[in-house]
């Protein structure tokens, strides 16, 4: 089988590219990395990607795909080894649901609750318990929300593994408890102990100063707006 | 195939996209016209994560958001024409634009004075209707110019010289973008601004006559004047 070329655009801490690199690993998909500084990105990236400019872009033989869910659909399309979707069209509409939600409602309401602070953080933090408690509820009587191995919504949802916890610990705020969200947190445990997922995490004490930097330049010395 | 019920509004463009696609497959279905004021009971159980239009129930069981619609038909009907290319890459090409279609109209979503489940326009187009002065309204409409280009060189690159993004009949990003050609059309009687402009998109002007005239559209595309009629009564009126 003739080596094919396979590149992951991404940077060492955003969890979208990690979503394509946990697709790829989970069908045993030999790639490369092409770390990028956003703050200073390559002509390669602009090239493959001019219109939204982000990493992820995997490129396959010469061919730039760009969105993590796009390139999730399209590595799922590509490699048939240990399908990341599920096959019946039902469940298929219902993963392809929760990835939306991960990303059109979830992020932004966790994310609002992070860069904002006193009586603004704790008005959003309502909705963003709302969009956790959905997420326990399509757990209820499954290990992930794919079902009995994780899959497609899992990938996409996490963030919640990685991202959420230290978020947490930099604004001293825990959303996600075990009272609160038992089912939840017990998929955390599961996502985190994956071997495909535990050995792509960026490192803890990295991502830490780096969303400490990130809160302060939003709600630090600068005052509520 | 089941009872297929769909849930939906008639000048809503979302729902649009699901009733082209089960057309497409030739699929017999019940459309229940949602109240919306108040939402009924079966909105609001099938859609409780939203509580928006269109749902679709299959065999009772609800699938929601109008593009995970389209994709679910198109695996539920396997035996109808294929809504989505067959070449993984060109999905991912589909699915790319119909993306960004739909980026950029939720961006606005705040903007919406009337009920944001009925009405969702491009945000440019809405800019141009509300833009205060010549100044805005010529930035406006640049906007509106410039998008529409870009999807004027996606449907060069995606229909390869065929009818239709997805080639010789209609597919996914046909149906995402097409969607909209009955607001399109009532925005430029509205606003007197071309923006399907033969000089500046002709290959889009040439798709959305066909298709609008495709069998799976026609009978369901709303009518401009009752869109335009529709959006009076909704709407306020732009201050002058």
């Amino acid at each position: 089988m003739a080596k094919e070329e396979v590149k992951v655009f991404r940077t060492w801490s955003s969890p979208f590219p990690l979503r394509v690199i946990w697709a790829l690993k989970l069908k045993g998909i030999e790639h490369e990395y092409c770390y990028e500084d956003l703050s200073n990105k390559s002509p390669l990236l602009l090239e493959y990607n001019p219109i939204h400019k982000k990493v992820p872009v995997l490129v396959h033989n010469g061919r730039p795909i760009v969105e993590s869910i796009v390139i999730l659909e399209y590595i799922d399309e590509t490699w048939k080894e240990n399908p990341i979707l599920p096959e019946d069209p039902y469940d298929r509409a219902m993963a392809r649901f929760m990835a939306k939600f991960s990303d059109e409602k979830c992020l932004p309401a966790v994310w609002l609750v992070f860069t904002t602070q006193g009586k603004e953080q704790e008005e959003a933090i309502a909705p963003a318990l709302e969009c956790l408690k959905t997420l326990e509820g399509w757990l209820v009587g499954k290990k992930y929300f794919n079902g009995e191995t994780l899959g497609f919504a899992d990938i996409v949802l996490a963030w919640i593994a990685n991202v959420l916890g230290v978020c947490e610990e930099v604004m001293a705020l825990k959303m996600v408890t075990e009272e609160r969200f038992p089912l939840l947190c017990a998929w955390i445990e599961n996502l985190s102990n994956a071997p495909v997922i535990n050995t792509t995490w960026p490192p803890r004490d990295k991502l830490l100063v780096k969303y400490h930097a990130l809160r302060e330049a939003r709600v630090g010395s600068v005052g509520p707006k | 195939m089941g009872e297929v019920k769909l849930l939906g509004a008639w000048p809503s463009p979302f729902v649009l996209r699901a009733r082209i696609a089960l057309n497409l497959k030739s699929a017999d279905y019940e459309f229940v016209q949602e109240t919306m004021n108040p939402k009924s009971q079966l909105l609001l159980e099938s859609n409780p994560v939203y509580k928006k239009i269109p749902v679709l129930l299959h065999n009772q069981r609800p699938v929601c958001e109008s593009m995970i619609i389209v994709q679910y038909i198109d695996d539920a009907w396997p035996t109808g024409p294929s809504i989505l290319p067959s070449d993984p890459y060109d999905r991912a090409i589909a699915r790319f634009w119909a993306a960004y279609i739909d980026d950029k109209i939720r961006l606005h979503r705040s903007d919406l004075v009337a009920d944001p489940n009925l009405i969702r326009l491009f945000p440019s187009l809405q800019t141009i209707a509300r833009a205060q002065g010549e100044e805005a309204r010529v930035e406006a409409i640049k906007q509106v110019i410039s998008e529409f280009q870009l999807l004027e060189e996606a449907f060069e690159k995606c229909s390869k010289g065929k009818s239709f993004f997805s080639g010789d009949s209609i597919g996914l990003l046909d149906i995402a973008l097409g969607c909209f050609l009955g607001w399109i059309k009532a925005t430029e009687k509205k606003t007197g601004v071309k923006i399907l402009d033969p000089e500046t998109v002709p290959h889009l002007v040439g798709w959305a006559e066909r298709f609008c005239a495709d069998s799976a559209v026609k009978e369901v595309m709303p009518e401009t004047e009752k869109l335009i009629a529709f959006a009076k009564a909704k709407f306020q009126p732009p201050s002058k």
